[in-house]
């Protein structure tokens, strides 16, 4: 093991904060069915309901009762899609979906489903930056628009979208609106109530609480239909025995993300900054990706030219850093990160792109450690390198 | 392979963190032959530079933009070939290079194992140069179709030839049209070639 750890994938998911620690120990007695009328159950409800009333505070929803609890993001992002196929599938003459062209997997694959089941859909491009072009969303959305789904902050270059214009914009042809806040919550203020969204998709891993547990919020009134059918927990929404000791940690952690975050936000807009800054000081020809300010206040993606990704990546590994990147060779396949391609960098910088993705434990003495690790590793696979690092930022 | 110590083995690690045999522009390395192999576009590109005597690999120089495995397997490639002759240097495969670093991934032995290309450009670079083009050529063939003895070559040439999906393998080379057994095997191998060549 090299001496030092520094976990610089905070957007990959976060480490559980002692907080939210103990009281899942805690957590782990209360094993009465929440669903049960007896006391024993209700006290477990009780507990539930607090958690559920701590989640729609993080999002600023005004009834805590348009939250329902599921067993993360890929599965609230389905529900959505899923509701969308049974009310499309009914008529034909409104059914589009608009989505962009820089969802996560898990959005992208569900609409790409409902194509193959012959919705049309469309990916917004996007622009140098990572934001929805809106020339290009204005003329799409025609009166048979059925959803807009928009990522509220992408995870790969932090890039914050404008969901409120998105929103008010897609009301207005009578299209229902998702976004999938996972990367946003915890980071930056989130409101469904100023939005304007009939969906939105959050996850409770990427906040210092468990994994296995997340949400999805619905307006009231807007359709939803269970993606998983059995008991009447959720308000048959979602059926399932309630996984009291996952709802427990997700409501401490959202209480605690929220109160935090005005604190959590400006503390790590200055560690990113230092760590922009110093990178960029010391590695020529460099490209930071994602837009300059309407961004993730912990998310930094940079393109290496000369260097690729996986080598740059394994080198930080083996220094004790550890980071991700959108280079094809560490996902298997050919392709590299397709946000970054959707931005218009080209397939050589894409593959040299680094994401560091900061969090709630990141120190500056952290980050100093990186600055003067990085710049020899890069130096090094360039010396080896076919391609020359002036060139290939020339050609991009 | 214990998976949590690192990606790789051992030996990939050595020689991706102390690559042998890297060019350096300052030593002035006057090559006899120069292959580049692979794009940019698709993560990996390699060179291999080559000092001959008497059909002998007397030096060897490279250079790679590429990921750890490619590094590795080049670098591995570049002890290996030293003192070899040219013949045996033309008939190395992939495989024989992952073996030597102990294994790589599955996926990564079609993706980043470029250097045996690389090399072989190298050495038909040097054969036209002395007007024996093609001499070694069929000799490092490996049979995919045994329906109509249709190899690795044939499937290679068709790409370079422009040939991208296994309909247009087919139109180039009747491959498969019998029993179609080779499918999976010529599939893989065009997709491999269409990334070297792309």
């Amino acid at each position: 093991m090299p001496q030092h750890f520094v976990y610089m994938d905070y957007n990959a998911t976060t480490p559980l904060r002692p907080e939210v620690k103990d009281i899942m120990v805690k957590a782990l007695d209360i094993y009465a069915n929440a669903s049960s009328m007896h006391e024993a159950g209700r006290r477990a409800r009780a507990e539930i309901e607090q958690a559920r009333a701590s989640v729609a505070a993080i999002i600023g929803a005004a009834d805590s009762s348009s939250v329902y609890f599921t067993s993360g993001g890929s599965e609230s992002n389905n529900t959505v899609f899923m509701t969308m196929y049974d009310i499309g599938r009914r008529t034909p003459s409104r059914r589009k979906i608009i989505t962009t062209s820089i969802e996560h997997p898990c959005v992208m694959n569900s609409a790409a489903y409902l194509a193959s089941e012959g919705f049309p859909v469309v990916y917004l491009p996007v622009d140098a930056y990572g934001r929805v072009d809106m020339e290009a969303y204005r003329k799409e959305l025609t009166p048979d628009t059925l959803l807009v789904s928009v990522m509220a902050a992408n995870n790969e270059i932090g890039t914050v979208e404008d969901i409120r214009t998105i929103a008010k914009m897609a009301k207005a042809v009578g299209a229902y609106v998702h976004t999938d806040a996972t990367q946003a919550i915890g980071k930056i203020s989130v409101s469904v109530e100023d939005w304007g969204v009939d969906y939105l998709t959050m996850s409770c891993h990427k906040i210092y609480g468990p994994k296995g547990i997340g949400a999805l919020y619905v307006r009231p009134r807007s359709p939803i239909v269970p993606l998983i059918r059995g008991g009447h927990q959720e308000n048959g929404v979602r059926a399932g025995t309630y996984n009291n000791l996952g709802i427990i940690g997700f409501g401490k952690a959202a209480e605690l993300a929220l109160k935090d975050l005005p604190e959590f936000s400006a503390r790590l807009r200055s560690l990113r900054a230092m760590l922009k800054d110093g990178l960029v000081a010391r590695i020529p020809h460099v490209k930071v990706n994602g837009h300059p300010t309407e961004v993730l206040p912990n998310t930094l993606n940079i393109s290496f030219p000369g260097a690729e990704g996986e080598s740059i990546l394994l080198s930080l590994d083996l220094e004790g850093i550890q980071v991700s990147t959108g280079s094809a060779c560490a996902s298997g396949s050919l392709e590299p990160s397709h946000v970054l391609l959707a931005t218009g960098v080209g397939p050589e910088l894409a593959h040299g792109s680094i994401r560091f993705s900061l969090g709630k434990y990141t120190t500056e003495e952290e980050v100093l450690y990186v600055i003067e690790k990085l710049p020899p590793i890069i130096e090094r696979l360039r010396r080896m390198s076919t391609v020359s690092a002036t060139e290939t930022a020339a050609v991009n | 392979m214990d998976t949590f110590q690192w990606l790789y083995t051992d030996t990939v690690k050595d020689h991706f963190m102390n690559p042998r045999n890297v060019f350096n522009p300052d030593e002035a390395f006057v090559a006899d032959a120069e292959g580049v192999v692979g794009n940019i576009r698709c993560g990996d590109q390699m060179m291999f530079l080559l000092k001959i005597k008497d059909d002998v690999i007397a030096d060897v120089r490279w250079k790679t933009y590429g990921c750890a495995s490619a590094i590795a397997s080049t670098s591995m490639l570049s002890e290996s070939i030293k003192g070899m002759k040219l013949r045996q240097a033309y008939g190395i495969k992939p495989a024989d290079i992952a073996a030597k670093l102990g294994g790589l991934p599955d996926n990564k032995i079609h993706c980043s194992v470029l250097g045996d290309k690389a090399l072989r450009a190298a050495i038909d670079q040097y054969l036209e140069k002395n007007g024996r083009a093609g001499e070694f050529k069929g000799e490092d063939a490996v049979v995919i179709c045994k329906c109509l003895n249709i190899t690795d070559k044939d499937i290679e040439t068709a790409v370079k030839a422009g040939a991208r999906d296994w309909h247009q393998l087919q139109e180039a080379t009747k491959i498969g049209t019998v029993c179609g057994e080779c499918k999976t095997k010529a599939e893989e191998l065009l997709h491999e070639f269409a990334h070297i060549y792309s």
